[in-house]
């Protein structure tokens, strides 16, 4: 029996495989994490100077009228019952019903994440195509005047304020030279013509396939997410200069030129592969901070995105659409994080 | 080193595309109003609880009323809409409406005298924020149905007591004075709400226009009613659209990519002057700034003080500087355009004046705080204020905060000055009167943070039955004439320092003809637009 018994225990202890025990770790980690986010953000939202019960009644309202509001939104129970209800709810998937508008938040941010997650990702895409090869150029040719030209352009990307850069832009490229559209994700000829699937006009014109929403939709989103991709390309740009001056003076790139190795298969294949693992955590961090919502640039070009939809709910003391807006912004983060670590493992055999 | 011209040749290329030329129109279509304006005040479309600005625009295209405005002339005030005429009883308590033949809601359904008793009751029995602009007439949800009757053609409204006809039919202006077409908004009623949630976001009228869309902070759409009995609106579609930069707006505006820019500041407003085929538009709208003095405060509740600290306001340097073109000054409290107003304004800095009646009133070293929320122009109001105080010798600290934090110690009496604004909540001088003019009991304890005047701790000195008076006074010549006489008792006594009067300033295309936002009585109104 002890045989018996001490077999059976060792078969019950067997290793799970490690795809199991990642994914449960993983999975642990997001319920933690969101747990933690979800109760931080709602203790903020309830230590504010702020009263949601004022938005919603008016300043002239009548106390008993007050009262009778803060009942309704279940204020006047302990914090903690407040965040059990709130939690579960939220597990539900339901952020409640804005406090001002009356419609269920998760509605409203179906409708303005798909506007940020469009123009965050062409505006990374931006980042991307011109940062990387911008960065390994200058890299390369340390010293030159390309290296110089980068370093000007990361510059003013670091430093120049985005509100005046995007009134710069929507005044010379829209108001001056009519190369793009204005403000407003369409033209008012073009609103609700294609059926929205995805929330996101370009795609939503693309599966409409109506070309001529598809272009003047085009036209609107280029300048903001040319604008948003440009600071994305100065963090981008910087960095891969800096991790290619580290590759490039390694000993292995020596004994690659010695070897008679082609410049464009040192560079390409030896000093970039090696960057690629640190290239995507800047690449997620520049991502998700575009799909944090840059408020600025959603002011400017009138772009309903999730960026001012939190700062208007905070502004107006709707803190369910501020709870809501800040989860979501937070899934996001989590998730990239996720998708970076699986990207690791499969540029760097040495993760896995 | 080919490589890198081409990587760089490349780039270059990608940039020049994602530019691609786009050709703009030059103008919007004849029978299209596009109007940018900041519209994330939006919280509802239903009439009976909608109290924003830009939902007021809104529904004041979307419903007809018993009685409205006339767009092209406000000064006529009321003049009858759904109601063809009405008559007053003897004992003025009751007035009965006949409601005008032939009216269709949108929907197709004949409008009725039931539908807009029903219209009426049913705000009172929702009893959402403005229903107690119906309810002071002593609706209760258990009385309303007796009070507000509907007989075949005719609606009959019969208040607790007698008020000013004026009075009565002024409120009946106001958006929950919205008649509803009871039969579409009952198809669609949940759990007893009257229909409410489906009308936060659909429309039941019979006015010019009726809803397409509306998308919290993006845009509002409405399509002309060809059937409106006013005729149809020349401006088949109108479109509002959430812009919220002025800036942004005023580009929008001179490419002709708007008609109508509502929130230029007054940079853009100087820029938008300049432009060719734009105008600015300038209409007086209800909201007043004025500074509060707390009578609780031993100093500041002497009659001399309150009289020296209106010499202490640089109402003309303000008005020609940092609120260039966006407020006028004016202090009295009900706006100008609005029924029995005065525009006398005899205040003006005057230092020396100032300093020999804080000296009468044995006034010395007076350290003061005031207390302002987070906006621009009141902190510039209230440093200007700091400023002239100091040269009368008094120390004005400024607390600066959040709406809440501010209004808190506002209405707790605790500041000893507040610089706030006041909107009008509907288009007759009671919405004022009754609550800058109007305390009938001053007593802590009576807890009546509603009123102006009780959160100032004021006992109106005589002007409360005055301002009761004026309200049940039936005959309109008599009832502006003590409109006039409180104003000018309330100028001179009172702990308010009212200062200016809004002006919205609206960039409008010149093709654009007939526009208004409703001065300070109503809400913008597009259907007699054209272009």
């Amino acid at each position: 029996m002890a045989q018996a018994s001490e077999n059976g225990g060792a078969r019950s202890r067997a290793p799970l495989p490690l795809w199991v025990t990642g994914t449960l770790k993983t999975v642990g980690s997001i319920a933690v994490t969101m747990l933690g986010l979800v109760f931080i953000t709602f203790v903020i939202g309830r230590v504010m100077p702020i009263d949601p019960v004022l938005a919603i009644v008016g300043e002239r309202a009548s106390q008993s009228t007050y009262n009778a509001v803060y009942t309704q939104l279940g204020l006047d129970k302990p914090v903690v019952v407040q965040f059990g209800y709130y939690l579960w709810d939220v597990m539900h998937g339901d952020f409640g019903m804005s406090l001002l508008n009356a419609r269920p938040v998760s509605e409203d941010i179906a409708r303005v994440f798909p506007a940020t997650l469009e123009l965050a990702t062409l505006g990374v895409f931006f980042g991307i195509f011109l940062g990387v090869p911008l960065g390994v150029v200058a890299a390369v040719r340390k010293g030159s005047w390309i290296d110089q030209v980068a370093r000007v352009v990361a510059l003013v990307g670091y430093s120049m304020p985005i509100f005046w850069l995007g009134l710069m832009g929507l005044l010379v490229f829209y108001g001056m030279l009519g190369w793009v559209g204005g403000p407003g994700r369409v033209g008012i000829f073009y609103e609700d013509i294609v059926p929205s699937v995805t929330g996101m006009i370009l795609v939503d014109s693309i599966l409409d396939r109506n070309w001529t929403v598809l272009k003047d939709a085009f036209s609107h989103i280029v300048l903001p997410a040319s604008l948003l991709g440009y600071y994305s390309l100065a963090y981008i740009s910087r960095m891969t200069r800096s991790f290619m001056l580290e590759q490039m003076s390694a000993e292995y790139i020596t004994t690659a030129r010695v070897k008679g190795m082609s410049e464009w298969d040192v560079v390409w294949k030896h000093a970039f592969r090696n960057i690629r693992v640190q290239l995507i955590t800047v690449i997620a961090l520049s991502y998700a901070g575009l799909l944090e919502g840059s408020v600025l640039t959603e002011i400017i070009f009138s772009w309903p995105g999730i960026g001012s939809y939190i700062t208007t709910a905070l502004l107006s003391a709707d803190m369910n659409a501020v709870l809501g807006g800040t989860v979501v912004v937070g899934l996001v983060f989590i998730l990239l994080n996720i998708f970076s670590d699986l990207l690791y493992k499969v540029f760097d055999p040495r993760a896995k | 080193m080919n490589i890198w011209k081409h990587t760089l040749a490349g780039a270059t290329m990608a940039v020049a595309l994602s530019f691609t030329s786009v050709a703009t129109f030059a103008e919007t279509p004849a029978n299209m109003l596009v109007v940018a304006n900041r519209i994330d005040d939006i919280t509802t479309m239903d009439p009976a609880q909608s109290f924003e600005f830009a939902g007021s625009d809104v529904n004041q295209n979307i419903y007809s009323k018993l009685v409205n405005f006339d767009p092209l002339d406000y000064s006529k005030g009321y003049v009858p809409d759904l109601a063809e005429s009405w008559a007053v009883s003897e004992d003025g308590k009751s007035i009965t409406f006949t409601m005008r033949e032939g009216v269709m809601f949108q929907s197709g359904n004949p409008v009725t005298a039931e539908d807009a008793a029903w219209s009426l009751q049913r705000a009172v029995l929702l009893n959402k924020t403005p229903a107690f602009i119906l309810t002071q007439f002593g609706f209760t949800p258990e009385n309303v149905a007796e009070m507000i009757k509907a007989d075949g053609n005719t609606l009959t409204i019969t208040t607790d007591k007698r008020y000013a006809t004026s009075f009565v039919l002024n409120c009946l202006t106001a958006t929950i004075g919205s008649v509803v077409d009871k039969k579409l908004a009952m198809e669609h009623e949940v759990d007893g709400d009257m229909g409410n949630a489906w009308l936060a976001t659909n429309s039941a009228g019979s006015g010019p226009y009726s809803l397409v869309s509306w998308k919290p902070n993006e845009s509002v759409t409405m399509q002309a009613f060809d059937g409106y009995y006013g005729g149809k609106p020349a401006m088949e579609r109108v479109i509002v659209r959430h812009v919220q930069e002025s800036a942004s707006q005023r580009l929008l505006l001179e490419a002709g990519d708007i008609d109508v820019a509502r929130n230029l500041n007054p940079e853009d407003v100087a820029g938008v002057r300049s432009a060719a085929g734009v105008t600015i538009q300038e209409e007086l709208k209800g909201r007043l700034m004025y500074l509060g003095l707390n009578q609780t405060h031993p100093v500041l509740s002497k009659p001399k003080v309150r009289e020296a600290f209106k010499y202490l306001v640089d109402y003309e340097g303000m008005q020609n500087s940092f609120l260039n073109g966006q407020y006028t000054t004016h202090q009295n409290f009900l706006p100008a355009t609005y029924l029995g107003a005065s525009n006398e304004n005899p205040y003006s800095l005057n230092i020396e004046k100032a300093k020999e009646l804080l000296k009468e009133a044995g006034v010395e070293n007076l350290e003061i705080e005031v207390g302002v929320r987070e906006a621009q122009e009141r902190i510039e109001i209230a440093q200007s204020f700091q400023n002239t105080a100091a040269q009368a010798g008094i120390k004005v600290n400024i607390t600066v905060g959040t709406g809440k934090q501010i209004l808190d110690r506002y209405r707790a009496r605790e500041l000893d000055m507040s610089l706030e604004a006041w909107g009008p909540d509907y288009p007759d001088p009671q919405t004022n009167a009754g609550t800058f003019a109007y305390n009938p009991d001053n007593s802590l304890e009576a807890k009546a943070t509603g009123l102006l005047a009780w959160r100032l701790a004021w006992d109106t000195d005589g002007l409360t039955p005055l301002t009761e008076a004026a309200v049940t006074e039936g005959d309109t010549e008599k009832r502006i004439a003590l409109y006039q006489e409180i104003q000018a008792k309330f100028r001179e006594t009172s702990p308010f320092v009212i200062m200016f009067q809004q002006i919205e300033q609206d960039g409008v295309r010149d093709n654009v003809k007939n526009f208004t936002t409703g001065e300070a009585i109503s809400s913008a109104d597009y259907k007699k637009v054209t272009k």
